[in-house]
C-alpha cells in the first residue's frame, strides 16, 4: 500500500469529484476524527460539508403547472455533476423526524457552472412526498441526495435522428436531453440532431415545460414538438406516428410515461422489428391488477419484523419499521434494492410473477406473498 | 439454584403473564406510534452537543501545560467520550433511532469511540446479551466471564483474586468489553481462537490501533511541547469514561434484587415470561435527570431490557407506565440510588471471590440470587390468598419477598435471643 492509499484509507468510501485532492485531506483528517470522519464535524456548521452522504439545498421551488413544480438544488460536497441526460437521483426529505426518500428524473443539463441541478415533480393525488415538494417545501431546507443513476440516458455524440414520447411528468428525463442539446449546440456552434417531439397532456395549462419546449421550437429549425390535449383531442394512438413522424421507423426513441403507454409502445416496436431503437424508462409501478396476499415480513440482520397486505412493497415495509434497505430507483429499474430471499415467496408487482427462496429480489417492486424472510 | 420456575416465583396465573405482556405491548405501540420531530430534535442536539464538547476539549488540550486548561479539557473529553458511548453509540447501535431512515444515524453503520469495533460489540451485546439476560451459562455478561457474580456459578480458585480482577476491569473496561466481545465474535463465527489472522483478530487490530494512536499519539503530537501533558489528559479521559461505563453497567444486572436464571427455564419461555424476566432481571439507579443523561439512560435499565429499541429519552415515560404495572401486579421494581446499587454489587463480588463453604446462604435465597423455593416455607404456612382481605390489593411477588424479609429478620431475632438466654446463666 502507497503512502497515498495509506492516508486515504479511513476515507476510501467517501464519494467524491476529484478523489485524490479531497479524500487526501479527508483520510489525513479521519487519524484524528476516528471513528468519525471530519464531514461530520463539519455539517454540523455548514450542512452542505459534508460528503459522507450527499446533501443538498433547495434554493428555488417554482411552479411549472397547477400540479407541478421545478426544484432547484444546490449539491454539498461529493456530488458528481458529471451525471448523464435522462438519469435520476433519490431525494430524501426530513418530515416529521424521519427522512423519506423517492426518486426523480434530473431536468437540469450536466454541467458544473453554476452548481445547480433541477428536478421537477408533479404532486400525485395521494403521494405524500410529492405533494409535499410541489406545495409545501420552502426555499432553503436541506435534503439528501442520492448520486444520479439510470440506464435512460442520451448517449454523447447523440444519434442523427430521434423520436422523443412523453405524457404527464414523463416529460422530465427528455428535458435533460433537451437542453443539453440545445447547450451543445449553443457551446459547439453546432445544430441540434433532427429531433421529433411528441407529448401528452390533459389541457395546455397542464403541460410541463410548455413555453420553453415552444421556445425550442422557434429557435431550432431541426428541432419539432408535437403536444397534444389528450382530454380535447384524445390519446395519442401509435398509428398516428405515420401522419406526424413518418420516418419513425428509422429514428432512435426514447419514451417515458404512463405504464400502458410504454406497454404499447414495446408491442408497436417488436410488431415492427426495431425493438432495439426504443428506450424506455418506466416510472410508476402499476400495482392494482397483480397483488400477494400479504404477510409477515423479517428482516434478518435487524431481526425486524412487519404485517403489511399484499400492495405493499418489501421497500417500503422496511422502511417503515427502520431496517437499512438498499434503495435506487424504487420503481424497478435500477437493481440498486436487490437483496436475497432468504425464506418464503414474494411476488413481482408488475408481472404477478412469484419469486422464492434462494432467489434474489427487488425490494421496491415486490410485495410479501405469505410470510418471508430477507437477508437484509 | 437460580430462577427456573419464573410463574411461580413471581407469583403470577398463566392469564396474568399473558394480560401482562399485552399491557407491555401496548406500551411498545404507544411510543412506537408517537416518535416524530421532537425525538429526533433531541438526538440531533445531543449529537451536536457531543461533537461539540469533543472539539472544545481537544482545543483546550492544545494548552494543557496550564493547570486549569488542562482540568476543563479533559473534563469535556471525558463527557464527550461518555455521552458518545453512551446516549449515542450504546443506544444508536440498538436500533433506537432506525425508525428515522437517517443513514448517518443508524444502527448498521454507526462506530463509536471505543476500543472494539462496533461490528462485535453489536452481536455480543443486542443479540447475546439482550437475548439470554441474566440466564447463567446463556449471557456471558454475568460476570464477562471474569468475575463470579452469582453462587450458582461453581467457584474456582482463580475467584480469589476477584477483587483485584475488579479494580483492573474497572480502569480498563473498554479493553475488558472489546476483548470479550472478539471472543463472542470468534465463537459465533466458527472462526478458531488461536488462528491469529482471523477476520475478527484484524477488525480488531484496525479499529484498536486507531483508536490508540489517535489519543496516545497523534493528538498528544499536534500539541507540541504540550505533548505529555496532552497523553496524560487523553488517557485520564479514557480511564474516566471506563470507570463510569463499569459503574452504570454493574448496576444494571448485579445489585441485590436483579435475579438470575436457569437454562431450564429458558428453553420453555413464553413471550410474557420473556417481558418478566428483563424485569426482573434488572435494577435501575435513582437519581435526577444528569444521572439519567450521563447514563445514556441506563438508568433505566429495566425499561431498557425491556425494550431495547425504543428511543432513551422516551424511557422516563415508559418507567413511569411500567411502575404503575409493577404495582398493579405487585411485583418488584429494583431502583436506588448509584451508591447503594454498586455497594451490593461491590458486597457481591467480595463475597464470591470466597468458596461456597464459606457463605451461608444457598443459590435459592442468596442476596444476588434466588429461585422460587425460597418462598417455600411462606406457601407452606397459611394458604395464601392471592388478594388482601383488607385493601383487596393483589399479593403477589413484592409481598411475599417483604413478608419472607420479615420473617427472616424475625428468625434471626429469636435464635440470637435463645443464645442470650442459653448464655446468660452461664454468665452468672
Amino acid at each position: 500500500m502507497g503512502l497515498k492509499e495509506w492516508i486515504e484509507k479511513p476515507a476510501a468510501h467517501v464519494a467524491t469529484r476529484d478523489r485524490s485532492i479531497s479524500n487526501i485531506l479527508r483520510g489525513a483528517a479521519a487519524r484524528l476524527t476516528t471513528p468519525l470522519l471530519p464531514d461530520d464535524y463539519l455539517h454540523l456548521v455548514n450542512p452542505l460539508w459534508s460528503a459522507r452522504e450527499l446533501r443538498g439545498r433547495i434554493v428555488s421551488v417554482s411552479r411549472e403547472t397547477p400540479d407541478s413544480a421545478t426544484i432547484v438544488i444546490r449539491p454539498g460536497w461529493g456530488f458528481d455533476f458529471d451525471y448523464a441526460p435522462g438519469q435520476y437521483i433519490g431525494i430524501g426529505l426530513h418530515i416529521d423526524g424521519r427522512w423519506h426518500w423517492r426518486s426523480y428524473s434530473l431536468t437540469s443539463a450536466p454541467t458544473r457552472d453554476e452548481k445547480l441541478i433541477s428536478i421537477a415533480v408533479k404532486a400525485m393525488p395521494e403521494g405524500f412526498l410529492s405533494t409535499h415538494l410541489v406545495g409545501g417545501v420552502p426555499e432553503g431546507t436541506v435534503v439528501r441526495l442520492a448520486a444520479p443513476k439510470g440506464d435512460f440516458v442520451l448517449p454523447d455524440p447523440p444519434p442523427e435522428k430521434i423520436l422523443f414520447l412523453t405524457a404527464g411528468s414523463g416529460v422530465t428525463p427528455i428535458m435533460s436531453m433537451l437542453r443539453t442539446l440545445d447547450r451543445r449546440a449553443g457551446e459547439r456552434e453546432l445544430d441540434l440532431p433532427d429531433v421529433v417531439h411528441v407529448h401528452s397532456a390533459p389541457t395546455a395549462d397542464r403541460v410541463m415545460f410548455r413555453s420553453e419546449l415552444e421556445r425550442l421550437d422557434a429557435t431550432h429549425d431541426k428541432f419539432r414538438v408535437y403536444i397534444r390535449h389528450t382530454r380535447d383531442q384524445g390519446k395519442f394512438a401509435l398509428s398516428e406516428l405515420d401522419e406526424v413522424c413518418p420516418d419513425w421507423r428509422e429514428r432512435q426513441t426514447w419514451a417515458c410515461g404512463p405504464q400502458q403507454m410504454l406497454d404499447d409502445i414495446t408491442a408497436h416496436w417488436s410488431a415492427a422489428g426495431i425493438e432495439d431503437r426504443v428506450h424506455l424508462e418506466r416510472f410508476a409501478v402499476s400495482r392494482a391488477d397483480t397483488s400477494g396476499s400479504g404477510g409477515t415480513i423479517t428482516f434478518a440482520k435487524s431481526g425486524k419484523t412487519v404485517t403489511v397486505d399484499g400492495a405493499t412493497t418489501i421497500l417500503e415495509a422496511g422502511e417503515k419499521v427502520g431496517a437499512l434497505m438498499p434503495f435506487g430507483c424504487r420503481m424497478g429499474i435500477c437493481q440498486t434494492c436487490v437483496v436475497p430471499l432468504e425464506k418464503g415467496h414474494v411476488v413481482d408487482l408488475r408481472s404477478g410473477k412469484e419469486r422464492a427462496e434462494g432467489e434474489r429480489v427487488q425490494t421496491c417492486i415486490s410485495a410479501a406473498a405469505g410470510d418471508c424472510t430477507l437477508d437484509v | 439454584m437460580a430462577i427456573t420456575d419464573i410463574r411461580a416465583f413471581a407469583h403470577l396465573t398463566e392469564t396474568d403473564i399473558v394480560s401482562l405482556a399485552n399491557e407491555f405491548d401496548a406500551i411498545r405501540r404507544d411510543v412506537e406510534n408517537s416518535r416524530g420531530p421532537r425525538d429526533a430534535r433531541y438526538v440531533h442536539s445531543v449529537i451536536r452537543l457531543q461533537r461539540g464538547l469533543e472539539v472544545v476539549g481537544r482545543c483546550l488540550l492544545f494548552g494543557s501545560r496550564h493547570r486549569s486548561r488542562w482540568v476543563a479539557g479533559t473534563t469535556a473529553l471525558s463527557l464527550a467520550k461518555i455521552i458518545e458511548n453512551m446516549e449515542l453509540g450504546h443506544n444508536v447501535m440498538h436500533g433506537q433511532w432506525d425508525w428515522m431512515n437517517d443513514p448517518e444515524i443508524h444502527s448498521t453503520s454507526w462506530e463509536w469511540d471505543q476500543t472494539g469495533p462496533s461490528e462485535h460489540w453489536k452481536r455480543a451485546h443486542n443479540y447475546a446479551h439482550h437475548t439470554y439476560t441474566n440466564i447463567v451459562g446463556m449471557d456471558e455478561d454475568v460476570g464477562f466471564g471474569i468475575l463470579r457474580m452469582t453462587r450458582d456459578e461453581k467457584w474456582r480458585p482463580r475467584n480469589l483474586a476477584q477483587p483485584l480482577a475488579n479494580v483492573v476491569l474497572a480502569l480498563t473496561f473498554e479493553w475488558g468489553i472489546a476483548l470479550h466481545d472478539l471472543a463472542a465474535e470468534k465463537q459465533m463465527r466458527g472462526v478458531p481462537p488461536a488462528q491469529w489472522n482471523s477476520q475478527p483478530n484484524k477488525d480488531f487490530a484496525v479499529k484498536a490501533l486507531r483508536q490508540i494512536v489517535k489519543d496516545l499519539v497523534f493528538f498528544p503530537a499536534l500539541t507540541g511541547r504540550n505533548w505529555r501533558s496532552t497523553l496524560y489528559a487523553n488517557l485520564t479521559a479514557n480511564v474516566v469514561r471506563n470507570i463510569w461505563a463499569y459503574l452504570v453497567i454493574f448496576c444494571g444486572h448485579f445489585p441485590d434484587g436483579a435475579e438470575k436464571f436457569t437454562v431450564e427455564h429458558y428453553e420453555n419461555e413464553t413471550h410474557g415470561e420473556w417481558y418478566l424476566r428483563q424485569l426482573l432481571g434488572s435494577a435501575n439507579i435513582s437519581g435526577g435527570k444528569a444521572m439519567d443523561f450521563l447514563t445514556g439512560n441506563l438508568s433505566y435499565q429495566i425499561e431498557h431490557h425491556l425494550f431495547p429499541d425504543l428511543p432513551s429519552n422516551r424511557y422516563p415515560e415508559i418507567a413511569a407506565r411500567v411502575r404503575a404495572l409493577c404495582a398493579k401486579y405487585d411485583l418488584p421494581y429494583t431502583t436506588g440510588p448509584l451508591s447503594r446499587q454498586y455497594l451490593l454489587a461491590l458486597r457481591t463480588i467480595h463475597k464470591l471471590a470466597l468458596p461456597d463453604r464459606f457463605l451461608k446462604a444457598t443459590s435459592d435465597d442468596a442476596p444476588e440470587t434466588s429461585s422460587e423455593r425460597k418462598f417455600e416455607r411462606l406457601r407452606a404456612g397459611a394458604a395464601e390468598a392471592l388478594t388482601d382481605s383488607l385493601t383487596g390489593r393483589r399479593r403477589g411477588l413484592l409481598t411475599a419477598l417483604r413478608t419472607h424479609a420479615a420473617q427472616a429478620v424475625a428468625d434471626r431475632r429469636a435464635r440470637r435471643g435463645r443464645t442470650r438466654s442459653g448464655r446468660l446463666p452461664a454468665a452468672v
